[in-house]
């Protein structure tokens, strides 16, 4: 495959894990601890568990899984909103793929759709505008969910419903924004992080400049890393380099898709249609001031959230759950008491086990559960 | 192979409406002139079964095939019904004369029973009927009983088909999914996921253009070959739903064996390979319609390959791994990259991410 096998060329692999080695052995933290790096967005921990990353670096470095699935930090009570819009009669609901089996405090929407809701599986926001344009009677509303990536597309959307005079169709918006969260992370105090792998897709909009207080404020470097996984090797050894040498600033190993400015039209669609919230509910880390965006008032007809009366209830996550705290990397996925017995992919509790890009439902699929396997797992990390 | 004096010919009914209809089911006349016409007429013209509840079969000629009686069934949901590379149809007969044939049997009788919703357009359900007949032929097995239902609008999506086979095993064919050893050799017949691109493609909603088309085929003469060149052969498992990935946990989990793998010898074809990169799917978890896991024990491996290679149906069969005494029931895949993941049972069905 043109343009991706590049990428995941085995000798190149080998001699950046070696100069990895090398580069760890000199870094003085290493001597009485791993070193730790956040990967802040999901796409990065699928890549790092399909090819199986983790086994290749030594021991002194360890990687943290960190909050950037969407799917993942999305609370239970957003779950059974969407699931009340999905059962209004005349509704069509449109999802992305992975949200379908998202637990809310009663059902997902995989559950709805079984149990007679019209949940359909979606590729694009487009894709939810066409359907509104065919099912003229019915009410289409779509599932905004995602960083900054996914943001635009529905944003244009949304613009392009209202060029067409389309008044059928409607985003219940649950847009989150990474850096507040990455900033309640790092003011977070029990956890030590050395650095971050910076997120590749939301960089190619929001650009590099958002992260500057990272380096400015609270010293630590990231690299803004593509999804390949030389791609990722690169990214980590440069965090390293800059460790190594003791500086501190926000590089881009991902310059192939990512502008240091951003992606000036995405953000201005962005802009029009989208506004702060004061603050939005992460599931497992609890509510984060400014971390959401809602629908601006100039745009309310195309608001689901204000369309329909929504019950809108917060549900305390289930006790038993430990995902805030592998969110923040203070336990690995296998530490949880619920991992792989009350909590798995089929049946999971925490918000991590259900989309394959969170950290335990990765571990589980690709790494192993039993728990005789633990010690070689945490060796192995 | 006939087992009963023919009747004289008797005259087949025929449909001259253009949609089916809940009287098609009713058991009367209607009824008949569909099971005729569609059919009756493209399965087994003028053959005794047709008249009767039931399909008869002579012991004797049964047994000259072989010791055991090997019994199947399997039914067919796919939508849409027509995508490139095969129909349901053809899926039916292939799929369970495939159940069949990796057991080690020789197929030779189906039964095809359908649920049809009502408004189905009679030249789509002729065409179907025809391709099932075509690929009876092709698989060289008769189709010799059935039964026909009619259902309303929305109680089951246009038309589901359920065939059951019956196939004679040789009696030198000893074949068990609890019988793979440490050492033994895993291979496939070759380019992987084809079926299940093929059939998302085909779905349309993802807007995606692709000339992959399915690999549905009949697998027993393939399997034939094998056997003849490899004896030792331990198990056969078509590998349809759940992929790959579902049939190596399945003979890991039954042998008690680790199963390893090599990324780099899974064959795939460069569009598939693309079409899941594209939609964040795991090709060893694709649906398959022509391929088979076979394990087959070290001293066995190169005779197996060759004779599979030397069949059009395995020309791009490949040794993609091994059975080793490791943690029993694990599978794992040594990554082009140079890492090592496990390769675990799926949990529901593969939804594709968002980003």
């Amino acid at each position: 495959m043109k343009f991706a096998d590049e990428f995941r060329d085995r000798d190149k692999a080998r001699a950046l894990v070696r100069e990895i080695e090398t580069l760890a052995d000199q870094i003085e933290i290493t001597r009485t601890r791993p070193l730790n790096i956040m990967e802040v967005c999901g796409g990065h921990t699928h890549s790092i568990f399909r090819y199986g990353l983790e086994g290749m670096l030594p021991p002194s470095i360890e990687l943290v899984h960190g909050p950037g699935c969407p799917v993942c930090v999305l609370p239970m009570g957003r779950v059974d909103d969407c699931v009340a819009i999905a059962e209004r009669p005349g509704v069509i609901f449109t999802t992305f793929g992975d949200a379908m089996r998202v637990p809310g405090s009663k059902k997902s929407l995989m559950q709805a759709k079984a149990d007679g809701a019209d949940v359909r599986m979606v590729y694009s926001p487009m894709d939810a505008l066409a359907l509104a344009r065919n099912n003229p009677d019915r009410e289409v509303v779509f599932f905004g969910l995602g960083f900054e990536t996914t943001m635009p597309s529905t944003a244009l959307t949304v613009l392009q419903a209202e060029a067409d005079g389309i008044e059928n169709f409607s985003v219940f918006c649950n847009h989150i924004t990474i850096v507040p969260t990455i900033k309640a992370i790092l003011d977070s105090p029990d956890l030590h992080l050395d650095g971050f792998l910076g997120p590749g897709h939301v960089s190619m909009v929001i650009g590099t400049a958002p992260y500057e207080f990272i380096a400015d404020f609270y010293k630590r470097p990231m690299v803004v890393a593509g999804f390949e996984p030389l791609d990722v090797l690169q990214s980590i050894w440069m965090i390293l380099k800059q460790i190594s040498e003791g500086r501190a600033e926000i590089e881009n190993q991902y310059k192939r898709i990512v502008p240091e400015a951003g992606n000036d039209p995405a953000l201005a669609a962005v802009a029009r249609v989208y506004e702060l919230r004061e603050f939005f509910e992460w599931r497992g880390l609890g509510s984060i001031d400014h971390s959401g965006v809602k629908v601006r008032d100039e745009y309310a007809r195309f608001d689901a959230e204000r369309k329909f009366a929504i019950p809108n209830v917060k549900i305390a996550d289930p006790k038993s759950c430990q995902c805030g705290e592998v969110l923040k990397g203070v336990l690995k996925p296998w530490q949880c008491k619920v991992f792989g017995t009350l909590c798995t992919p089929e049946t999971p509790l925490g918000a991590l086990m259900v989309s394959p890009e969170g950290a335990c439902a990765a571990y589980y699929q690709y790494g192993g559960v039993k728990p005789q396997r633990d010690e070689t797992m945490a060796a192995a990390t | 192979m006939n087992v009963m004096p023919r009747p004289p010919k008797r005259r087949l009914g025929q449909v001259h409406v253009p949609a089916v209809t809940l009287s098609h089911g009713g058991g009367g006349k209607a009824m008949k002139d569909l099971i005729d016409d569609v059919f009756i007429s493209v399965f087994a013209t003028g053959s005794p079964e047709a008249l009767e509840d039931q399909a008869r079969f002579d012991l004797a000629a049964l047994a000259a095939h072989g010791d055991r009686l090997a019994f199947t069934t399997d039914s067919f949901v796919v939508d849409p019904l027509s995508f490139p590379g095969g129909d349901i149809g053809k899926l039916a007969v292939f799929g369970t004369v495939n159940d069949l044939a990796v057991g080690g049997a020789k197929p030779l009788y189906l039964s095809c029973a359908v649920v049809i919703e009502e408004g189905m357009k009679i030249d789509e359900l002729r065409r179907i009927a025809l391709s099932m007949a075509k690929a009876a032929a092709e698989a060289g097995v008769t189709i010799v009983t059935g039964d026909t239902k009619v259902v309303q609008r929305g109680a089951c999506d246009k038309l589901f088909i359920t065939t059951t086979g019956v196939g004679v095993i040789p009696p030198d064919r000893i074949l068990g999914i609890d019988t793979v050893r440490p050492g033994d050799g895993i291979l496939v017949n070759g380019l992987l996921g084809d079926h299940g691109a093929a059939i998302l493609a085909a779905r349309g909603d993802l807007a995606l253009e692709s000339e992959i088309l399915s690999d549905c085929a009949p697998l027993h003469g393939l399997i034939d070959a094998l056997l003849e060149a490899a004896p030792g052969t331990r198990c056969i498992r078509d590998a349809t739903r759940g992929g790959i990935a579902t049939v190596l946990n399945e003979i890991a989990e039954a042998s008690g064996v680790s199963i390893e793998i090599d990324e780099g010898a899974v064959p795939l074809r460069e569009e598939v390979r693309g079409f899941c990169e594209i939609l964040g799917l795991d090709p060893l978890y694709l649906a398959n319609e022509g391929k088979i896991v076979v394990a087959v024990p070290a001293e066995e491996i190169d005779a197996a390959l060759a004779a599979l290679r030397a069949h059009p149906l395995g020309a791009g069969s490949s040794l993609i791994g091994r059975a080793s005494r490791g943690e029993a029931g694990r599978v794992t895949m040594q990554t082009v990259f140079g890492g090592r993941r496990i390769v675990d049972m799926l949990v529901g069905e593969q939804l594709p991410r968002i980003c």
